[in-house]
């Protein structure tokens, strides 16, 4: 076997923790990832979790990365291997030079270890066990312990991982302190015994600068407060029941009455999807600001009422927290594979506005700039967002709100217009737009109410059946999603820094990964103009983008092509001049993997031609 | 079809309530139900109700799911909202818009088809969340709009216009709403407005979820023989029914009988009814009372009517959720947006 010199990398490397589900891992491995931060160095932590609760494997990944790269690099450099369960697995998952770092207070056979490989082997369970007496401090500081020996091994500084468990725990003195203690008892036993630092280190530096690191789930909650949502209506699902947990919490910090101490706000737990979403187009209906968080399965079951939103035209916004599907396929696993479920949702011509952010700071803009258009174009928003933005700490921008910044609440008419005498027809078009004004229930004594239903009806809501008057309905409905072209985000358009003729679109939680594929194709000798798609409908320069490439690369994250399947269908496009980039096995995508695939096609694009090799 | 608007023609000796408003101002479009559906008595009632109680007709909206039922919101109250949602759910629909503003006066009207199958779970849990509506079930037995098949509310052993036999036990509304916390649960018929009337005024009034469950019979589908609610000779009329497509009108039906005594009352096919009124002094705060009275009468094909169960009271979900006396709807940015300071506070957080 050949000898392998270990890896070594300053704040650049990928260190994964192997756990057993329930076992109080996870703070100790969010506290490591804090801890990096802290010392200046950008890092991307992702949650690899079973659907279970108790007793499988889960693991905790976080890429350190100077550099900034946010995505999913692949390939792992350091195991922590707490779990014997998968163990064979995690060793071979380890990068040739890399490290090993194992429980050791039970010697294992040597066939157990790689020889191309660092093994480094800390007695957690002897000193566990010789420091406490109770089972569940056994098991939670042990956590701790490994935590503090990989501040030795990483040469960490202790006093930045001790100010944030001081933070952690503010004002609970007895468990901070024996939280440090635990902390010491780990990195001591570290230095005595062992040679520190290893090839892997974290140094101090200022790349983090004023980035803020929080969930997508969260930011998009925080969004929904302040785009002044009243009404959350929702049912459990992973990964998408943290998006309504947070917005209660963010709701009872900051939107209480100062004097009576009474809510403004109103969140029900629905006995299903049917019912929240029925409950969000009540609300909305009444105008109020509502949404509803849901995954996959809950889509499918809110159809019916996502069908009377669009017809009927009452505003609603859905935050789908997408999961590897179909059916319960991968619960806990990312996926962006809810597109045309969601551009079409609903039976009959349907078509609904998606709104794709890339990370958390977008997911509170455009959680807050749904409520606009919702309402602007009352019509049911999609905030599609996955588990990989939804449920992991990322890195972002500060979130940022200008306080200036009134709500649209669209063509709503008023008890005053209506005394003026203004022509009230709930489904007329007078500005144009195909968006017509609505009223809210109990404007006026006589004037302006109407007769919501999911039955054809005319200019003036009356019923009618008559297929001239259903089909002037259905080309207003064309006419306003052609409007929302011009309201929703914008695609960003990035250029290769030589002029290129190829191109490549992507959209949501592939971003971070799609900007460090760039570089490494660029060093390839591959040059690739691109486009992240932000919204649907699309803009007129997605278009564009691909009439000025001879292939565009369109990287997803589901088997089928969904965007681009969009995009050939809404735009008409030749589907040859689209080349599918896909990736779906429900972990993140990550850079190497799209390099490899642009790249591979590009290289195979640039073989000369047999004829001219020749001649 | 088209639409039938009702001429709007006030006559000026018309008896005005105490807001100044006429019947009429409390009346919708014209029905295009069949002529005789017990429905349209219901709507009667409605009119009639909210006419008593002087409400400001814009001030209600009213939600239906769908069936012959749920059209019925178009007919009463022209002057308020309405919304005739998707089959089963309106009390999800209704749930929203009353947590929206919840100064209007939320009527919920669906079909036994609608609310003890396909919505079956929103009506429960609308009710267990006490949202404060009057929720009235017309109740056929059989769907109306589709044309004759059983609903969950229909007798077993009762045989339907095709001649199959219903071999599912009923469910009773009533009984599972008094089960579900309901603070305000009645039964009526919708023929009979002295009992219904101020039944739905009282529902109307009352703050939490009411639930009126309305013996309301369809004149095309049960105007069958067979069934265990009908009489040969309706047979010949039936023939004429199924060849010609059309449906044969029938006066609506109607009863007025003193508290206390069992009526029977005569269907359009014949089939009998017997409602037995409650007594004048029962105990309607009584729920475990009115479990039993209601069991005890069943046993022996009595339907009870009048109001089983009130809790004078009760609170609404807008009490159980504290939420601020304002309708939400109402909440503008400067009272919804924590605003760029907090928000800057909140990053500093995230650090
Ligand atoms: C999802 C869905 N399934 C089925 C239907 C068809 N449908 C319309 S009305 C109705 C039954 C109505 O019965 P009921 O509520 O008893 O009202 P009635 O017509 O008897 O007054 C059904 C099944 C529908 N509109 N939507
Ligand atoms: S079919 Fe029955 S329920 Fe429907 S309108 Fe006719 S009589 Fe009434």
């Amino acid at each position: 076997m050949s000898v392998q010199s270990p890896i070594s990398s300053v704040n650049d490397f990928v260190v994964r923790f192997a756990n057993v589900n329930g076992s109080g891992s996870a703070s100790a491995n969010e506290l490591f990832a804090r801890s990096i931060l802290r010392h200046g160095v950008p890092v991307s932590p992702r949650n690899i979790f079973p659907s279970n609760i108790q007793g499988l494997p889960t693991w905790y990944e976080v890429r350190v990365t100077e550099a900034g790269h946010l995505g999913a690099r692949g390939g792992v450099d350091m195991m922590v291997a707490m779990n014997p369960q998968t163990w064979d697995k995690d060793v071979a998952s380890i990068e040739p030079g890399g490290y090993l770092f194992y429980d050791s207070t039970k010697p294992m056979p040597s066939s157990k270890f790689r020889e191309d490989i660092t093994v480094i082997g800390v007695p957690l369970t002897a000193i566990t066990n010789s420091t406490y007496t109770d089972p569940r401090q056994r098991q939670l500081f042990k956590n701790i312990i490994y935590l503090g020996a990989l501040c030795a091994l990483l040469d960490m500084d202790p006093k930045l991982v001790e100010q944030l468990i001081g933070e952690q725990y503010k004002g609970k003195e007895k468990l901070l302190s024996s939280n440090v203690h635990a902390l010491h008892l780990g990195r001591d036993w570290a230095l005595q015994n062992l040679k520190c630092p290893i090839g892997l280190r974290v140094k101090k530096t200022d790349k983090v600068g004023d980035r803020i690191f929080l969930e997508g789930n969260s930011a998009a909650a925080l969004g929904a407060v302040y785009g002044g949502a009243t009404v959350c209506a929702w049912y459990p699902i992973t990964p998408s029941s943290s998006v309504a947990e947070a917005f209660t919490s963010h709701c009872k910090k900051y939107r209480h009455d100062p004097e009576t101490g009474k809510a403004k706000y109103a969140i029900v737990q629905g006995e299903d999807e049917l019912a929240s979403i029925g409950i969000v187009i009540g609300a909305s209906w009444n105008g109020a600001r509502a949404f509803t968080a849901t995954s996959g399965p809950g889509i499918s079951l809110m159809t019916e009422f996502i069908g009377l939103s669009y017809f009927a035209e009452i505003p609603a916004v859905i935050m789908n927290i997408q999961r590897a599907g179909p059916s319960t396929g991968m619960p806990t696993r990312t996926q962006q594979c809810d597109v045309i479920a969601c551009a079409y949702a609903s039976h009959g011509d349907t078509k609904h506005v998606l709104l794709f952010p890339e990370d958390p700071a977008e997911a509170f803009e455009f959680a807050a700039a749904a409520f606009d258009l919702a309402e602007r174009l009352q019509t049911t928003i999609f905030l599609m967002l996955d588990l990989d933005i939804g449920m992991n700490h990322r890195l972002c921008r500060p979130l940022k709100w200008d306080d200036a910044r009134q709500y649209d609440r669209g063509k709503v008419m008023t008890a005053e217009m209506l005394e003026e005498g203004r022509d009230f027809g709930r489904y007329l078009d007078v500005d144009g737009d195909g968006i017509p004004y609505r009223t809210y229930p109990g404007t006026h004594p006589t004037k302006g109410s109407y007769f919501t239903r999911g039955t054809s009806r005319d200019r003036y809501a009356r019923y009618s059946e008559e297929g001239a008057v259903y089909a002037d309905n259905m080309q207003r409905l064309v006419r306003k999603f052609e409007t929302a072209q011009d309201m929703v985000p914008r695609p960003l358009q990035a250029n290769a820094a030589k002029p290129t003729k190829y191109g490549v679109i992507y959209f949501g939680s592939t971003s971070p990964a799609m900007d460090e594929a760039i570089g490494i194709l660029e060093a390839r000798g591959h040059q690739l103009d691109r486009l992240r798609i932000r919204a649907f409908p699309f803009h007129s320069s997605v278009a564009s983008f691909i009439a000025d490439h001879d292939f565009v690369y369109v990287v997803e994250q589901n088997r089928d092509a969904q965007l681009r399947q969009l995009i050939v269908n809404e735009n008409g496009i030749d589907p040859v001049r689209l080349v599918p980039i896909l990736h779906y096995d429900g972990t993140p995508i990550t850079a190497r993997f799209i390099a490899n695939a642009i790249g591979d096609h590009q290289d195979h694009l640039k073989v000369t031609p047999l004829r001219k090799a020749v001649s | 079809m088209t639409y039938i608007a009702k001429p709007k023609f006030h006559h000026p000796g018309l008896k005005k309530n105490e807001l100044g408003y006429t019947h009429r101002d409390y009346e919708g479009k014209i029905s295009t139900l069949c002529a005789g559906c017990g429905h349209d008595s219901i709507t009667a009632s409605i009119i009639e109700a909210c006419y008593e109680l002087s409400i400001e007709p814009h001030r209600v909206a009213k939600i239906s799911g769908i069936g012959c039922s749920s059209k019925t919101p178009d007919y009463f109250l022209g002057n308020s909202h309405g919304f005739n949602s998707v089959h089963g759910r309106m009390p999800s629909v209704l749930t929203g818009a009353n947590l929206a503003n919840r100064d209007l006066i939320y009527l919920g009207v669906s079909g036994d088809g609608d609310s003890a199958s396909i919505g079956f779970g929103q009506f429960a849990h609308s009710i267990r969340r006490g949202v404060n509506m009057t929720y009235i079930v017309e109740n056929n037995g059989v769907y109306g709009l589709t044309k004759g098949q059983f609903s969950a509310t229909a007798d077993r052993g009762s045989k339907s216009k095709k001649g199959v036999t219903n071999t599912d036990n009923a469910i009773d509304l009533v009984a599972i709403a008094l089960q579900l916390g309901a603070t305000f649960v009645a039964r009526s018929f919708s023929g009979d407005k002295t009992q219904l009337v101020p039944l739905i005024a009282a529902a109307i009034r009352h703050k939490g979820a009411s639930f009126i469950d309305v013996i309301s019979p369809c004149i095309a589908f049960n105007n069958h023989a067979g069934s265990t609610k009908s009489f040969d000779y309706v047979r010949e009329h039936n023939d004429a029914v199924n060849r010609l497509d059309v449906l044969v009108g029938r006066d609506p039906i109607s009863v007025d009988y003193a508290p206390g005594t069992v009526q029977v009352v005569e269907q359009h096919d014949g089939s009998r009814l017997a409602l037995r009124k409650l007594d004048a002094d029962y105990d309607p705060h009584d729920r475990l009372g009115a479990m039993t009275f209601l069991q005890k009468h069943a046993a022996k094909g009595q339907i009870v009517t009048g109001l089983l169960y009130v809790d004078p009271d009760a609170e609404d979900l807008h009490t159980h959720l504290d939420t601020v006396e304002t309708p939400l709807n109402t909440l503008d940015e400067k009272a919804l947006c924590p605003g760029s300071a907090v928000l800057d506070k909140i990053n500093a957080s995230l650090r």
